[in-house]
């Protein structure tokens, strides 16, 4: 399952890092030379046995208790207006979408 | 000739500073002291990443009161920033602070400063901070190990007796095996992570640096317990662990052999086999046994731990806080902003990560890297249920390794080899000083039962009494 | 045309569960608060905060997938959904894949057919994207990210626009019902997503299906559909093909149209939350839930219709609200009298509430007292109209309805001496009246009986003044 180039520009399409076009080689080779070390994980067969049930996870009160901020949103937010965080404008939902 | 008190641990500081012997600005000054002379010139420690004042309402009371804390750069606190070691973060201070940060404060702690370490803890050696690697204060030209990097220089130089790391594969007992300390990591869900900033949440853990087992046994004892406002941490009774030195009649330690592979660099074999005699000669008895699934931890631990990261990190993205690199559009500011804001090494485990969680790979390498993490839980409930109560093993292959020496990042991960299985267990896990090599510390790792701290201290205290001195200095 | 073909229709509901604060956060769940004012280091994604599960939110989701028949599991497993909005603050939505909270499940509809539901997953929702408040910049409003939801995905069963409604009113009707939510399409807290193809009748195989969104009304869902329908129908009859992908339906101009970008392939690399450990619910909690929820509002509704005598028109206005049918049992129990506590709460009961201000203003007179009011009609110790009083007496006055109308002296006057006293009077006040119904005007009687009931400020039993009146022109 080698990595090729594509694949790189795919997940970082996907992950959202500018990477630039010379620098794509580097993280071919390195992708390809890690994951080659994860091959050995396809050989090993055999599950281990199912954990017991645990008893979950604890739960919150429905309370109205929120972590205090010590610090205001505008004096730590890039870009606020009127309490709005800003991002440069998308004309619909769509725009963000996933893939270009 | 007397012992500053700096060096006297951190329980006799404490009891100084409560019964006024000495006033905690004191201690404070003294510690401070010896930062900027570990910091001075080009080959400074460069343990910490910020400094703080000196504490204006000195604390007088609390179990830590007046102790100079260092805390690492991804631990949030309220007074200075936490950068995590990345230009990201740049300057960001934490409009809240983190639980275990709390807790130290709370015991009268006062905080030094924040620490060096590899950006988002991704790394072994804090040379993928972005703001310059730290140094062993051992040998100026070796790395500190990481990526708690800076909190274990500020420990071995004596600035602080504690301090605070995290641990992911082993970022706190490395280090603290290069720079001759203590290292605990506790078991999961013993300390909140309430604060932490995720690097690997399944993985991820406040760890605790102490010059002595006793200090980091109090430490420890500090920043445990449940918090509800962390869902992973256990509702669990506390663990006795600041129990003091006693012997280990009756108790059996494993020595699994996998950690003690023929490349094993010999003279940590014999550093290793001499603590082994010395945890016999405390009335232990020792048992070879076998955690067969070893070998493929680092392939499992490079899979999960990026892929967590590589959602973990997706909140950097210069909406709400942070660096922002203005772009056209909202697709080019996000690429801008975390092309400029992450370094190499971050870049490579989001992508690594993003890449074993997209369509098509997911069940060959996700799911089965989680297939295979039970496989070596099931090894450590194996040898636990058969009557082993603690393990013993080298804490790294080898003892600190030179600043620059290892480019290739496969390499480096290999120098995680005998931490990862205790993250990727969830077991607590310690690395205490068993002497040294040219010089260099080796360290040797004890590792327990789930919330078994109690006897994984047993052990610590026994070792580090029975190796005294030819191990800590 | 289109009748060779017929209708496929999923629908996909968002409902925000009511709880007072987010499923992960402490922060107020309140909608309609200045911008970001329920925001917190969670729900911000600030570095190094955490997520806790609501625990009220997982009961009404638990309710909600019971009232729908779902099996709900024991244990469920959290997910991470990973895209980039700026509204999502995480870079990921906290929501459940491979183990979601409940499966299977059921909706019966009035006309006799059911809906099945595939799925019901918890998850959080993202905050509000604003694109016309600054030129050139979006607002971003996080307030609502977080704010709990569970997600029902219908079977692909829906073969009518009109099927459709009455699958919505029917979840609408159980999730009020269960007081899941609020169920307001307007305030988004019941979001509907519609996947549509067409196929020829007797195909078995689906074709390519298209999702609409921002549906905004029961009504707008059914019009988006029968439009979107038809498009894929003449698609077809033209020998064309309709390509998967996501249309919006646009409420002003009453059309579907396409999204503005190209869907791509969304690759939102699910893995389990590592943050949140899984939910493990347990096996006498359930039974308990199961318990608590009660008669289902279409069970109800049959038994108020066969044991209690309501026409089934009362019946659905009877259970239109939890309050009202639980009221109306409790009355119908007190006395007995099923009908008769019907047209009491439909007529007064519900008058009176309006007036107060709406269902706010509550159900304030007791079930006994009310039921107690119904009594003394119904053995004639106090008329009709005296009762009407009495009840608006009650609405202020905590008394007993018969401690009011002793008080009062609304008590029904049968004595034939008092009511021939009045009849007497009536008799010499209106002599042209009397001596034209004494000599045979038999319709002058209602007028008479109506003095008397004047005289006697409605006290006087209309019947024994019937009976009187009539002796006396008889006579």
């Amino acid at each position: 399952m080698a990595v090729t180039p594509d694949d790189v520009r795919h997940v970082a399409g996907l992950a959202r890092l500018g990477i630039p076009e010379d620098a794509l080689a580097r993280y071919v080779e390195q992708l390809n030379g890690i994951l080659s070390h994860m091959e050995v994980l396809q050989r090993v067969k055999g599950e281990a046995e199912a954990t017991p049930p645990d008893a979950g996870m604890a739960l919150r009160e429905d309370r109205v208790a929120p972590v205090p901020l010590a610090i205001a949103r505008e004096r730590f937010a890039p870009r606020m207006r009127d309490g709005f965080f800003l991002v440069p404008r998308l004309a619909t939902h769509e725009d963000a979408g996933e893939e270009p | 000739m007397t012992v500053p008190l700096l060096d006297q641990g951190a329980a006799s500081i404490a009891a100084a500073v409560r019964e006024a012997r000495v006033a905690a600005v004191e201690v404070f000054g003294a510690a401070h002291g010896r930062l900027l002379e570990s910091h001075a010139g080009p080959d400074g420690i460069h343990a910490v990443l910020s400094t703080a004042e000196p504490p204006t309402v000195a604390p007088t009371s609390g179990p830590l009161a007046g102790v100079p804390v260092a805390i690492k750069d991804n631990i949030a606190t309220l007074t200075l920033p936490t950068s995590c070691g990345s230009r990201i973060l740049e300057h960001w201070v934490s409009p809240y602070e983190a639980t275990a940060a709390r807790k130290l404060r709370e015991a009268g702690a006062s905080l030094i400063g924040k620490t060096n370490m590899d950006e988002f803890a991704m790394g072994s050696s804090t040379e993928n901070s972005a703001y310059g690697p730290s140094r062993n204060p051992h040998d100026r030209t070796r790395a500190p190990g990481g990526s708690s990097g800076g909190s274990a220089a500020a420990v071995a130089a004596g600035i602080a007796p504690i301090a605070l790391g995290s641990e992911t594969g082993g970022s706190v007992r490395q280090p603290a095996a290069f720079c001759g300390v203590v290292g605990v990591k506790p078991t999961y869900g013993r300390v909140s992570r309430f604060g932490l900033v995720a690097f690997a949440s399944s993985l991820d853990g406040i760890g605790v640096f102490g010059r002595t087992v006793d200090d980091a046994a109090l430490a420890t004892e500090i920043v445990s317990g449940h918090d509800p406002h962390d869902a992973t941490s256990a509702a669990v009774e506390p663990a006795a662990m600041r129990i003091g030195p006693g012997t280990l009649d009756g108790l059996v330690i494993g020595v699994p052999r996998e950690y003690f592979p023929d490349s094993l660099d010999p003279s940590v074999r014999e550093r290793c086999d001499r603590a082994r005699e010395a945890l016999r000669a405390q009335g232990a008895t020792l048992r070879d046994v076998s955690l067969p699934h070893t070998d493929l931890a680092i392939p499992v631990y490079y899979i999960i731990a990026p892929a967590e990261c590589s959602a973990n990190l997706a909140r950097f993205d210069g909406v709400r806080y942070g660096m922002r690199i203005e772009g056209d559009g909202i697709r080019a500011m996000y690429e801008a902003t975390r092309a400029a804001g992450f370094g190499a090494e971050v870049t490579r485990r989001i992508l690594l990560g993003t890449y074993v969680l997209s369509a098509g790979y997911y069940d060959a390498y996700y799911r089965k890297a989680q297939q295979v993490r039970e496989l070596i839980r099931s090894d450590f409930d194996a040898v636990f249920a058969s009557g082993v109560q603690a393990l013993f093993t080298p804490t790294t292959p080898t003892p600190a390794f030179a600043l620059g020496a290892i480019s290739d990042p496969y390499e480096m991960y290999l120098s995680d080899i005998f931490t990862v299985t205790a993250n990727l267990a969830g077991v607590p896990a310690m690395s205490v000083p068993i002497g040294r090599v040219g010089g260099l510390p080796v360290g040797g790792q004890i590792l327990a039962r789930h919330f078994d701290e109690t006897t994984m201290f047993r052990v610590a205290y026994a070792l580090e009494e029975a190796l005294g001195a030819e191990a800590a200095r | 045309m289109t009748g060779a073909w017929e209708m496929v229709v999923g629908l996909e509901v968002h409902v925000q569960l009511r709880t007072r604060s987010k499923a992960f956060c402490g922060c107020s769940a309140t909608f309609g608060d200045a911008p970001n004012q329920n925001t917190c280091p969670v729900c911000l994604a600030l570095p190094g905060a955490l997520p806790v599960l609501n625990a009220r939110a997982v009961e009404l989701a638990a309710r909600a997938a019971l009232a729908l028949g779902c099996d709900v599991h024991r244990r469920s497993v959290f997910a991470r959904k990973n895209y980039f909005y700026p509204d999502l603050p995480k870079g990921y939505q906290i929501s459940q894949a491979e183990q979601p909270l409940a499966t299977g499940g059921r909706v019966p509809l009035p006309d006799g057919s059911t809906v099945g539901i595939t799925r019901i997953h918890m998850e959080e929702d993202a905050g509000k994207s604003i694109h016309d408040r600054f030129p050139g910049q979006t607002a971003i409003d996080l307030n609502r990210a977080g704010v709990p939801l569970i997600e029902i995905v219908g079977e692909p069963e829906i073969r009518s626009s009109a099927q459709a409604g009455a699958y919505l009113r029917a979840l609408r009707e159980i999730l009020l019902f269960g007081e899941v939510s609020d169920v307001s399409m307007e305030e988004g807290s019941f979001r509907v997503d519609a996947n549509v193809s067409a196929r020829r009748r007797g195909e078995t195989a689906f074709r390519p299906r298209t999702e609409i969104k921002n549906l905004n009304s029961f009504s707008n869902v059914e019009h988006a559909l029968e439009l979107e329908f038809a498009r894929h129908v003449a698609t077809y009859e033209a020998d064309g093909a309709i390509a998967q992908q996501t249309m919006l339906f646009d409420a002003l101009r009453q059309e579907v149209r396409p999204a503005r970008s190209k869907e791509g392939s969304h690759d939102y690399r699910y893995f389990p939350e590592p943050d949140l450990p899984p939910l493990v619910l347990a096996a006498d909690w359930l039974a308990a839930q199961r318990a608590a929820l009660g008669e289902l509002p279409a069970a109800r509704r049959a038994r108020f219709v066969g044991a209690l005598g309501v026409s089934a028109h009362e019946a659905e206005i009877l259970t239109a609200e939890p309050a009202i049918a639980e009221y109306f049992d409790a009355v119908a129990a007190a006395g007995g009298d099923g009908k008769a506590a019907a047209n009491w709460i439909l007529g007064e009961v519900l008058a009176a509430r309006n007036a107060a201000g709406g269902a706010a203003a509550g159900l304030v007179v007791a079930p006994a007292r009310l039921a107690a009011l119904i009594a003394l009609v119904r053995t004639g110790a106090v008329s009709s109209t005296a009762a009407k009083a009495i009840f608006q007496t009650m609405l202020t006055d905590g008394a007993e309805p018969k401690a009011i109308a002793e008080r009062d002296g609304l008590l029904q006057v049968g004595d034939d001496g008092a009511l021939e006293a009045w009849i007497a009077e009536v008799w010499a006040e209106h002599p042209d009246e009397a001596r034209r119904y004494a000599a045979g005007e038999a319709k002058l009687q209602g007028v008479l009986v109506g003095f008397v009931m004047k005289k006697s400020k409605g006290r006087a039993d209309p019947k024994k003044v019937n009976q009187l009146l009539a002796t006396r022109a008889g006579s």
